[in-house]
């Protein structure tokens, strides 16, 4: 009922001729770039133009992002759903073509406008939040760039521009998880980034080479010759990659090995929880509200190919689904709930809602995966406000308590940090999926009933349910150990300055507010990414699946909230104390505090490798080459040696030295015991020689 | 344009000539020298014909009764060469500005490579082309034996005798395919490989060698390049000679074998260097990713970027052995973008390699010798500006989009992948190991708590910011806009491959 409309049908884009909007849309990833590339000539000290550049182009690509979704949606109002390209050639190799381009589409038109506003808010708060850093203009440089580069990402029409964009973005992830980097363990958390999203990349990077050789373009879209549209899509699905797979799975599932290390799923996930060494602001922009959800972006965005070959049915959304869709579901629950059990153990503020970053991406990966586009995409941009607005209240309670980030030492802190603990709260019960008015519930919702619905899978509907519950467990210990109980942390803590919660409660509106566009009766999101009037249908909250779901998942989030007050709730156990999970359960508690001992299986297998293979390789070169190298070297020398022993001994010595070895050869012993023999014998010789010239002398005449 | 050529090769040979008897001026004698230079190598670019074919073709008699012509030319390949050439001598003698003992010498030696560079690259008849070959070969061995570092003398012989077994064989193959046809022209002995006399003549005076005369040829290219297993002597001389002139080894010197790979032995040998395809890929792939390697288990940073410029031109390798391959076994299409990405990447190779070097050089310099990558640490606190543009080229180097060794690398994957999907996947490894490497070298000597020792060490100064400005932007700029080299190297592209049979 929810989502009736979505899945493998996808409905006609009107490609409209290209519009104002469309053709300077560039400019909203290009205005924060230049502003990032002037704010690195600054010198250091210049903290007010720094800001206020990273602010005011950010503010300018807001400002053209919210012109473009009018555009959009105006266009969608009056019946047509549009998709503007524009392309235009990088370079050309021998007769092809390598393009470029960007898109305005809903999907864009959405993600740039979030992107923008929970930047901005971003931008505004760091202002705050950095305000004693002494690298406070470079932290804007970085900054800029990386919304530029997010923006870059959003907008791309190009497979090749995305991935583009996508690196850039990942290396100012790398230089603002390593901002701090005089502390080693910020600059192995950057690294550590860097590679393992690399590890994905490898693998996109040849799902692009291999979509580009058998498609001919990187377009997504290109008046019906993009690698997106029905030509190319039908080509790949008829070639064989073997597996089992057509070419189209293959480069599909390539192509989501990428966002795999960039949404941090399983099992490339153990960048993102050390990724918390970056200053909170990055935490909340990059590893919470925009980078990480790229990948479920980049899903979004290469649907046609993820979906291609879904058997189209009139029975229901879910009826066809295709090898990737499934591979998407079951990584994307699987994370849910392996996350969410291991944010349950952990005590560092910002790892928790790192852990739950990582579990909220499965869910929405198992979106896309089970419902399509919109459910996934709905549920990236509740999530992106209400988690931002988290990981910035998280920063607020952090500042205030002069830097602290164990749990265990802070509590009672609600009549200390009243906007913060009320925006906070916001947050968690968004974050929880507490019913009706929070955004969170709406969008998790739609996720849960597409995987109930689901025509072939049952396993993810449980797993995400189960996910819910321990969503709403974490939560709740979390925010009784921070703002519950007595406060056990050193000093005073205190409320922070405008300029840090103002963005908070914005963001706490939009948590709340957001959750209007996607209810059953109203679903304005879904039905303007797929192409639909929306209509208002009250009756729709009256239907009786919904109804099931909507108990269902209200008992799921009760009982996780309730647990959570039960063993957590006002207790304030002093910081030394085991765990109350801890008590009852010791092995799993450990378990769960080791992060189930993933970065340890990778350390002793995959870097052992590493550096072994490394020896191999320096060993080999010295050893092996090198040795062989010697080898030769030592046979030219022995056959130099000869060849001076043949020349010394037989060639140069000429007649007289022939004679001296021929006579040695019969006279050793008496050369060893008179060496006067040799003079006798030379004499001899030059006798010799002077007979023999005699005779030949005599002979010519 | 006539004679610009001729010109471009005697301008550095004059300039030598000057600053062997200027001593402690010989360095501004060779900046101007190589800054002219470098401005007619750009000339030469900027007047290529726009069909791909060679201009500003010199051709006189010289020994006629043995083929010797003095015949000059160049196409894209060989423009992008000469301006590679200059830019990097540029940036060597812009970076070498204290040399005590013997400057005169020094610089004059340097504008000698110059000019052994240039000349090889624009030869098209095999005695001259050897002759410069050569020539650029003895002072390079001085320059290491002269100035380089406390083990100059094994690497420098080494680095000599290596090159010079190369070079036998090389001369040897042509000796041979001289005597069965009497001509030593590039252009006329690729016609007749491309027609099949070639292998007919030689093989009705020599009978079946002409795969052993291809493998002369290939061992000749191979040493110089280098692929592995013929690449043992270069780690030793990139990390003793003085790192200037490691920058005009690995900038410049280096891409004569791949040069020599296109412009000689791919047009010449063909059929012989497909035939043998599958091992060449073998080695090319292992030149790839054991060079990434075995760089990750260095210490010394002249040596890390010694096997990583190893690793970087395998790809060059890789991308040139896998569109060896017979006709109708590949589309032109990924045959041409795989030599655009050969071509670009030697461009962007030598650049930011050289790069890099400079950087250890100033690094050096300030650090009294040391360049261990445990001996720093936290350098970007001291030296932001040094850590910022050094960082830029370790990310050029990486194959950061944006910057320019990506492009060349797309292009190279690009084309290899559907030519020979096997050696493009195990080589994407040598994309992963590279970055885990160049990070380490970040983490390493950038990051972390900043030790006392190097508390004051000295960030760049004026003068060194706006000699290394012009690089940096060079390196964006082909990052962003990589059409300004393809566009004009592209004709060349599809004339070289219009021509190349397998």
């Amino acid at each position: 009922m929810l989502m009736q409309d979505v899945g493998a049908f996808h409905p006609e884009f009107v490609d409209l001729s290209t519009s104002t909007a469309a053709q300077w849309l560039w400019l909203i990833p290009a205005v924060p770039i230049v502003a990032s590339g002037i704010i690195a000539l600054l010198r250091q000290p210049r903290r007010k133009p720094a800001a206020a550049l990273a602010i005011g182009s950010l503010g300018c690509s807001l400002l053209i992002a919210l012109y473009a979704f009018a555009h959009v949606v105006s266009n969608w109002a009056s019946g047509i759903t549009t998709r503007e390209v524009v392309n235009f050639t990088w370079m050309q190799t021998g007769a092809s073509t390598v393009d470029l381009g960007w898109v305005l589409d809903p999907l864009s038109a959405v993600m740039m406008v979030m992107v923008c506003l929970v930047g901005l808010l971003i931008f505004i708060y760091s202002v705050g939040y950095m305000e004693h850093d002494e690298n406070f203009t470079r932290f804007f440089c970085f900054l800029s760039l990386f919304a530029g580069a997010m923006l870059g990402v959003v907008i791309a029409n190009s497979l090749l521009l995305l991935f583009m964009c996508w690196e850039l973005v990942g290396l100012t992830s790398y230089l603002l998880i390593g901002f701090w980097y005089h502390k080693p363990s910020a600059a192995a958390a950057a690294k550590k980034a860097f590679l393992t999203t690399r590890v994905g990349d490898i693998f996109f990077l040849l799902g692009i080479v291999w979509l580009f050789n058998a498609t001919g373009t990187l377009l997504f879209y290109n008046h019906g010759s993009g690698s997106m549209e029905g030509l190319a899509l039908a080509n790949l699905l008829t070639q064989h990659a073997g597996l089992g797979l057509s070419a189209a799975g293959a480069i599909a599932l390539l192509i989501f090995a990428g966002a795999v290390g960039k949404s941090g799923q399983l099992p490339l996930h153990v960048w993102l929880p050390d990724a918390m060494e970056g200053p909170t602001p990055v935490s909340a922009l990059i590893h919470a509200a925009t980078m990480v959800a790229a990948g479920v972006y980049l899903v979004a965005r290469v649907y046609p190919l993820m979906a291609a070959g879904a058997p189209l049915s009139s029975v229901g959304a879910m009826a066809g689904t295709t090898a990737p869709l499934i591979v998407v579901t079951w990584i994307g629950s699987a994370t849910a709930v392996f996350a969410a059990l291991i944010a349950i153990a952990q005590n560092d503020i910002k790892r928790i809602l790192a852990y739950s970053t990582v579990s909220q991406l499965g869910y929405m990966m198992a979106g896309l995966g089970l419902g399509g586009v919109a459910v996934g995409l709905f549920h990236l941009i509740t999530h992106a406000f209400f988690k931002a607005l988290l990981f910035m209240g998280a920063g607020s309670v952090i500042h205030g308590c002069h830097e602290e980030q164990d749990v265990r030492r802070m509590g009672g802190l609600w009549p200390v940090m009243p906007v913060t603990f009320a925006t906070y709260a916001i947050g968690m019960l968004a974050l929880c999926g507490f019913p009706i008015f929070f955004s969170g519930f709406w969008s998790k919702d739609a996720i849960l009933e597409a995987a109930h619905q689901s025509g072939f899978i049952k396993g993810p509907y449980y797993l995400l349910a189960f996910g819910a519950l321990l969503t709403a467990f974490y939560m709740t210990r979390q925010v009784s150990y921070v703002f519950f109980g007595k406060w056990r942390g050193h000093g005073h803590a205190h409320e922070s300055p405008k300029v840090m919660t103002a963005p908070l409660a914005i963001l706490a509106f939009f948590a709340i507010a957001l959750g209007i566009i996607g209810t059953p009766a109203w679903p304005w999101f879904h039905a303007f990414l797929d192409g639909h009037a929306a209509a208002i249908d009250l009756h729709a909250f009256a239907e009786a699946d919904f109804l099931k779901l909507l108990g269902t998942s209200a008992v799921i989030v009760f009982l996780g909230l309730g647990l959570g007050w039960a063993l957590y709730g006002n207790k304030s156990p002093a910081a030394e104390e085991p765990d109350a999970l801890e008590k009852a359960t010791p092995w799993l508690w450990a378990g769960l505090r080791d992060r189930l001992y993933v970065d340890e299986f990778y350390s002793a297998t995959f870097i052992v490798f590493y550096a072994w293979w490394a020896r191999v390789a320096d060993w080999f070169d010295r050893c092996v080459w090198g040795g062989i190298v010697a080898l030769v070297t030592w046979l030219f020398r022995l056959w130099a040696q000869l060849n001076r022993w043949i020349d010394n001994e037989w060639v140069d010595g000429g007649f007289d030295k022939t004679c001296d070895e021929l006579s040695s050869g019969g006279g050793l012993l008496a050369r060893v015991q008179n060496g006067r023999v040799q003079i006798y014998l030379r004499v001899l010789a030059v006798a010799v020689v002077a007979l023999a010239v005699i005779l030949i002398w005599s002979s010519r005449s | 344009m006539n004679g610009i050529l001729t010109l471009l090769t005697v301008l550095p040979l004059a300039g030598a000539a000057i600053a062997l008897f200027s001593g402690r001026h010989g360095r501004g004698v060779a900046l101007v020298t190589s800054l002219l230079s470098l401005v007619l190598a750009l000339v030469v670019w900027l007047h290529l014909p726009a069909d791909g074919a060679m201009g500003m073709v010199e051709l006189h008699p010289w020994a006629p009764s043995l083929g010797i012509e003095y015949h000059l030319g160049v196409d894209g390949l060989g423009a992008l060469m000469l301006v590679l050439s200059a830019i990097v001598t540029l940036m060597s003698v812009d970076a070498a500005h204290r040399v005590h003992h013997q400057p005169g010498l020094y610089y004059a030696l340097v504008l000698a490579l110059e000019s052994g560079l240039f000349g090889s690259f624009t030869a098209l008849n095999f005695f001259h082309w050897f002759l410069f070959w050569e020539l650029s070969l003895i002072p390079a061995f001085f320059l290491i034996k002269l100035w380089g570092g406390p083990k100059r003398g094994p690497a420098a012989t080494q680095f000599f005798i290596y090159t010079m077994a190369g070079s036998v064989a090389l001369l040897l193959s042509f000796l041979a395919v001289f005597l069965s046809t009497g001509v030593m022209d590039f252009g006329k002995l690729a016609d007749m490989a491309a027609n099949g006399t070639l292998a007919q003549m030689v093989t009705a005076h020599l009978g079946a060698v002409m795969p052993w005369l291809a493998m002369g040829v290939l061992a000749g290219f191979a040493v110089k390049v280098p692929l592995m297993p013929f690449h043992t002597w270069l780690p030793a001389a990139y990390a003793e000679a003085p790192s200037p002139v490691t920058m005009l080894l690995t900038g410049a010197m280096s891409k004569m074998g791949v040069y020599g790979l296109l412009r000689i032995a791919i047009p010449i040998f063909g059929p012989q260097i497909a035939a043998l395809r599958t091992p060449l890929l073998v080695l090319a792939v292992a030149t790839v990713v054991m060079g990434a390697w075995a760089a990750a288990a260095q210490k010394d940073l002249k040596r890390i970027f010694a096997y990583s410029s190893v690793n970087h031109l395998g790809y060059c390798l890789l991308g040139i052995f896998a569109l060896a391959i017979p006709a109708g076994a590949a589309s032109q299409g990924t045959q041409a973008a795989a030599l655009n990405g050969v071509i670009l990447q030697m461009f962007n190779h030598g650049l930011t390699a050289a790069a890099l070097f400079w950087f250890v050089a100033m690094i050096q310099m300030r650090s009294g010798g040391l360049r261990g990558i445990d001996d720093f640490g936290g350098l970007r606190k001291p030296a932001p500006v040094l850590a910022g543009l050094m960082g830029i080229a370790l990310f050029s180097s990486l194959g950061l989009p944006g910057l320019n060794g990506f492009v060349s690398e797309f292009l190279i994957f690009r084309g290899v992948f559907p030519l020979s999907w096997v050696a493009g996947t195990v080589a994407v490894l040598g994309l992963l190991v590279t970055a885990a490497v160049i990070l380490t070298v970040i983490q390493k000597v950038f990051a972390g708590p900043v030790p006392e020792r190097w508390a004051e060490f000295p960030d760049l100064h004026a003068s060194e910011r706006l000699a290394l400005a012009p690089v940096i932007g060079l390196m964006l700029l082909l990052g962003l806009v990589p059409q300004l080299i393809v566009d004009t190297i592209n004709p060349t592209v599809m004339n070289l491959l219009a021509h190349w049979r397998f």
